[in-house]
């Protein structure tokens, strides 16, 4: 395997982003690219002087489409055209893994990026050992996304979800097979030249890994940030990101962000949040602000973001297209919106498809997307006595019969609890299921 | 006027009897349910008393209205034939007088209410104009073995009867077109031939689609005439009127004497008595894919006796009523009503639940039959009538207790890890089938009853 050393990387991704990185501070440092379409926000990655933009591609949400035999597929037609408008926007950062899209991103995103010279991008993937925990299967897992990615190095590599089950399950998965001294190893060998790892769980949690950062020395850390996790999180299986993120910015680790959308939840939101929105900013999405909202972090190094149609894309780079912070005054805004937005009995799914697939062939982030969309479009019912009962009620039961086959809905669930380990987010899935189904009878039955 | 008073009205007729039974959002029947009720034959069967007297009534005082504005498949009829002499100049002046075909339409009456007395329902409402109609609205939508073959044979037949002749079927085959037409035989008010005016010109006689004036000896058979009133604006002397028929004598008499109001009369009131029988079903099965985990699509299991749905009261009831006209199947929001394939009960229905089950807030096929096959019933009614007992197969269970948690009679409790049903709750309403995990043949299934059983 080619080795690569960071001073040859640095040749490489340019001097001038070279001496940027060498002049700067510890923490990642704004750098502006003059390219073509206007300037992409860059950030530099202070440890080693990677010029990443601001705007990273999450491959976890391609686009799939159905083959002739009916198997549910990436369309990698659109996966080459959209990492084609990513790269030549100035998007320098793919993160991927290996089970991501029933195990089938690594080959589609490996497709399109074996397209571009392999150094004008930064690749991301993890060890996604879920489930079997042994070191050959491990090591299979790390060895196949060498192939599938068509390269010889990862820029950044994560130890795919920690946190949750604590010290226990971290031992278990990374430390008991001795698959960290392995990948330590790789590190020093230049075949992975950042090591860190994504993070889901509470705070005791955290503070055990951040703990371990004088063992094993993180390179960075990836957290799930975004105006409603940043002061709102639920506090018992979840973590405030703002507790998060000054924790890590006091190591002075570089962060990367994913959810920083809660899997496009932040992109269509309650109309009466969305209307102040708007009231604002007429002729910026929804999703700019959150966007702007992580952004505005000078610890940020880059903001991964799962683009499945153009236009997101599109709208994205716009965002990051000389990129503008927010002020104090509008994060204040911000945080009023996250407020009110805690107020709805939003169910906290990110659509990551993990808990997939239900044994039972329950489509549950289905029925989760179904609900919550309800919800921000005001078709919910509180009661039998509201006026327009019959409307939501009528409104409702129509579009979940035609979102979900009768066969997929919740009152399929029989309570097996495979899916509740798999949740990054810790929703207690049958319990929401059944809150969610007992909500249905009841319209169903009048008897709201 | 009197013409286009007819077109408006049947359009109207038509077109929304079409859509209740297109209408799959069950949004229609209730501004639309009527239409459907004061159908001849369902009225009959449904003993709608009121129904059919007003509708005999309305026969004998106005005619055949109810052929030309009612019924969908007489309409249906019309809008063919118009088409015919649309697309073809030659076509509309093709018609000419032939003689009431006594013996086929009396013979196919008798024959039809001795099939319906007998119970072989299935063979008597393949000819029932509306159910036929419903038949083929119902396949366009929805087309499930063997109703859509059936109906596809019966819109060739109807189309081509149709173009050949307007109104063959109703005037030869259609059991109601021959109980009607016996009533309005004696109408007080039809079209009548003005012989001061009249030259004979054959005019109207060629373009009638009942093929029912007689130019020659300028009579109008009244018995076939369906009341188009075409022939009243085609006629430029103004030969035809329609009006009170009693009026001179000479002109009533003869028809009088031909007719056998006996033997038509106890034909009709035969046809109102009810009989049936009973036997097995098998519903379709319905295709699923995706990404998501495979689910099989459930099967039939076998089941000790078939299932109605609450309202039917009985199988013997349900099936002696029934004219398969498929409106039920097609409302049935919760996909549980499936035609019979069973040559006994074919297209009658039958309930399954590989697809759904009978919801407990829901009375849509009671409130919509026009036969009277499922009478009304109230949701409250409804959770005491037991129209089936769950059974469970300890082979097949996973001890899941989904059947338990479910059951909204509270009928099922898990007993050494196997769902136990107790019969004195059960209602059979088939939830705890649809819902159980185990595919392709649920773990637990209903049979039905063969008498529904109903708490005091």
């Amino acid at each position: 395997m080619k080795k690569i050393d960071r001073r040859k990387f640095l040749k490489v991704t340019g001097v001038a982003a070279g001496t940027a990185a060498l002049a700067s501070a510890c923490a990642p440092k704004k750098v502006k690219n003059t390219g073509e379409n206007g300037e992409m926000e860059y950030r530099i990655n202070t440890n080693n002087g990677d010029k990443v933009s601001l705007l990273g591609y999450g491959c976890m949400r391609w686009k799939m489409i159905k083959d002739a035999d009916g198997k549910e597929i990436i369309d990698q037609e659109s996966v080459n055209e959209l990492v084609d408008y990513a790269i030549e926007h100035g998007v320098n950062y793919f993160d991927t893994s290996p089970v991501y899209l029933q195990g089938q991103s690594e080959t589609a995103t490996g497709i399109a990026l074996a397209r571009h010279p392999r150094e004008s991008y930064f690749l991301a993937t993890k060890l996604s050992n879920f489930g079997i925990y042994t070191k050959e299967q491990s090591l299979k897992m790390y060895y196949d996304s060498f192939k599938e990615l068509h390269t010889d190095y990862f820029d950044y590599y994560l130890l795919h979800s920690i946190g949750r089950g604590g010290d226990h399950a971290f031992n278990e998965r990374y430390v008991d097979n001795g698959i960290l001294d392995f990948l330590l190893e790789e590190r020093k060998a230049g075949r992975i030249r950042n090591l860190g790892f994504s993070f889901h769980g509470n705070q005791e949690n955290f503070d055990y890994l951040l703990g371990l950062h004088e063992k094993y020395h993180w390179d960075f850390i990836q957290i799930e940030m975004n105006y409603i996790d940043w002061r709102h999180a639920d506090g018992v299986r979840n973590v405030n990101a703002e507790y998060l993120y000054e924790k890590i910015a006091a190591l002075d680790i570089p962060i990367i962000i994913m959810e920083p959308l809660l899997g496009g939840r932040l992109a269509s939101l309650p109309d009466n949040i969305a209307d102040k929105l708007k009231e604002r900013e007429p002729q910026k999405s929804l999703a700019s602000w959150a966007f702007r909202f992580v952004g505005s972090y000078p610890k940020v190094l880059c903001i991964l973001s799962g683009m499945t149609y153009r236009s997101d894309l599109e709208d994205n780079v716009d965002t990051f297209t000389n990129f503008k912070p927010l002020t104090g005054e509008e994060k204040d805004f911000l945080e009023h919106m996250a407020i009110m937005y805690s107020q709805y009995p939003i169910v906290n799914c990110t659509n990551c498809k993990y808990c997939m697939p239900c044994p039972w062939g329950i489509d549950i982030p289905g029925i989760f997307k179904h609900y919550n969309t309800c919800i921000n479009e005001g078709i919910f019912a509180g009661s039998r006595d509201e006026s327009d009962y019959a409307r939501n009620k009528r409104k409702y039961l129509t579009s979940y019969n035609k979102a979900i086959p009768t066969v997929r809905q919740a009152d399929h669930c029989i309570f097996c609890r495979k899916c509740l380990p798999a949740c990054p987010q810790s929703i207690n899935i049958p319990r929401e299921l059944k809150r969610i189904d007992d909500y249905i009878e009841k319209l169903k039955q009048d008897t709201l | 006027m009197l013409k286009k008073a007819r077109i408006v009205s049947a359009t109207i007729f038509f077109i929304l009897i079409t859509l209740l039974f297109l209408d799959h959002t069950g949004t229609l029947k209730a501004y639309v349910g009527w239409m459907a009720k004061i159908q001849f034959l369902p009225a009959v069967l449904a003993a709608n008393t009121g129904v059919v007297i007003a509708l005999i009534l309305v026969t004998l005082i106005f005619g055949r209205i109810y052929c030309s504005v009612v019924c969908p498949m007489g309409v249906l009829q019309d809008i063919i034939f118009a088409g015919k002499r649309k697309a073809v100049k030659k076509a509309r002046m093709q018609q000419s007088y032939s003689k009431e075909k006594k013996v086929l339409r009396y013979g196919v009456l008798i024959l039809f209410i001795i099939l319906m007395v007998a119970g072989v329902n299935s063979v008597a409402i393949l000819i029932a104009p509306y159910s036929a109609y419903g038949r083929i609205v119902s396949s366009i939508s929805h087309p499930v073995m063997p109703v859509a073959a059936i109906a596809a044979v019966t819109l060739v037949v109807i189309v081509a009867l149709a173009l050949h002749g307007g109104r063959t079927w109703c005037n030869t085959i259609c059991p109601v077109g021959t109980i009607l037409g016996f009533f309005s035989r004696f109408a007080i008010f039809r079209i009548m031939i003005d012989t001061s005016k009249c030259v004979k010109c054959h005019y109207c006689e060629k373009r009638c689609k009942a093929s029912c004036i007689d130019i020659e000896n300028q009579k109008i058979d009244a018995s076939r005439c369906v009341n188009c009133f075409d022939c009243i604006d085609n006629c430029k002397l103004n030969g035809l009127k329609y009006g009170f028929a009693y009026r001179s004598k000479e002109k009533t008499n003869e028809e009088h004497k031909k007719s056998t109001p006996d033997k038509g009369r106890r034909a009709f009131l035969v046809g109102s008595v009810i009989l049936a029988g009973t036997v097995t079903a098998r519903a379709q099965e319905k295709h699923l894919d995706g990404g998501l985990a495979e689910v099989l699509p459930k099967t039939e299991p076998e089941r000790d006796e078939r299932i109605t749905p609450p309202g039917s009261r009985s199988h013997k009831e349900f099936y002696s009523k029934c004219t398969a006209c498929q409106l039920c199947i097609t409302q049935c929001p919760n996909h549980v009503l499936k035609p019979s394939t069973d040559l006994k009960h074919l297209m009658q229905p039958v309930m399954s639940y590989t697809d759904g089950y009978c919801r407990p807030e829901c009375t849509v096929c009671s409130d919509v039959c026009p036969a009277g096959a499922i009478l009304p019933i109230t949701r409250e009614e409804k959770t005491v009538t037991k129209i089936g007992l769950a059974k469970v197969n300890p082979e097949l269970c996973i001890s899941c207790a989904h059947c338990a948690v479910r059951c909204p009679a509270h009928a099922i409790r898990m007993v050494k890890g196997i769902p136990a049903v107790n019969e004195s709750k059960c209602i059979g309403c088939g939830q705890c089938e649809n819902l159980c995990p185990v595919r392709p043949i649920s773990a637990i299934a209903v049979s039905g009853y063969k008498v529904h059983k109903t708490e005091e």
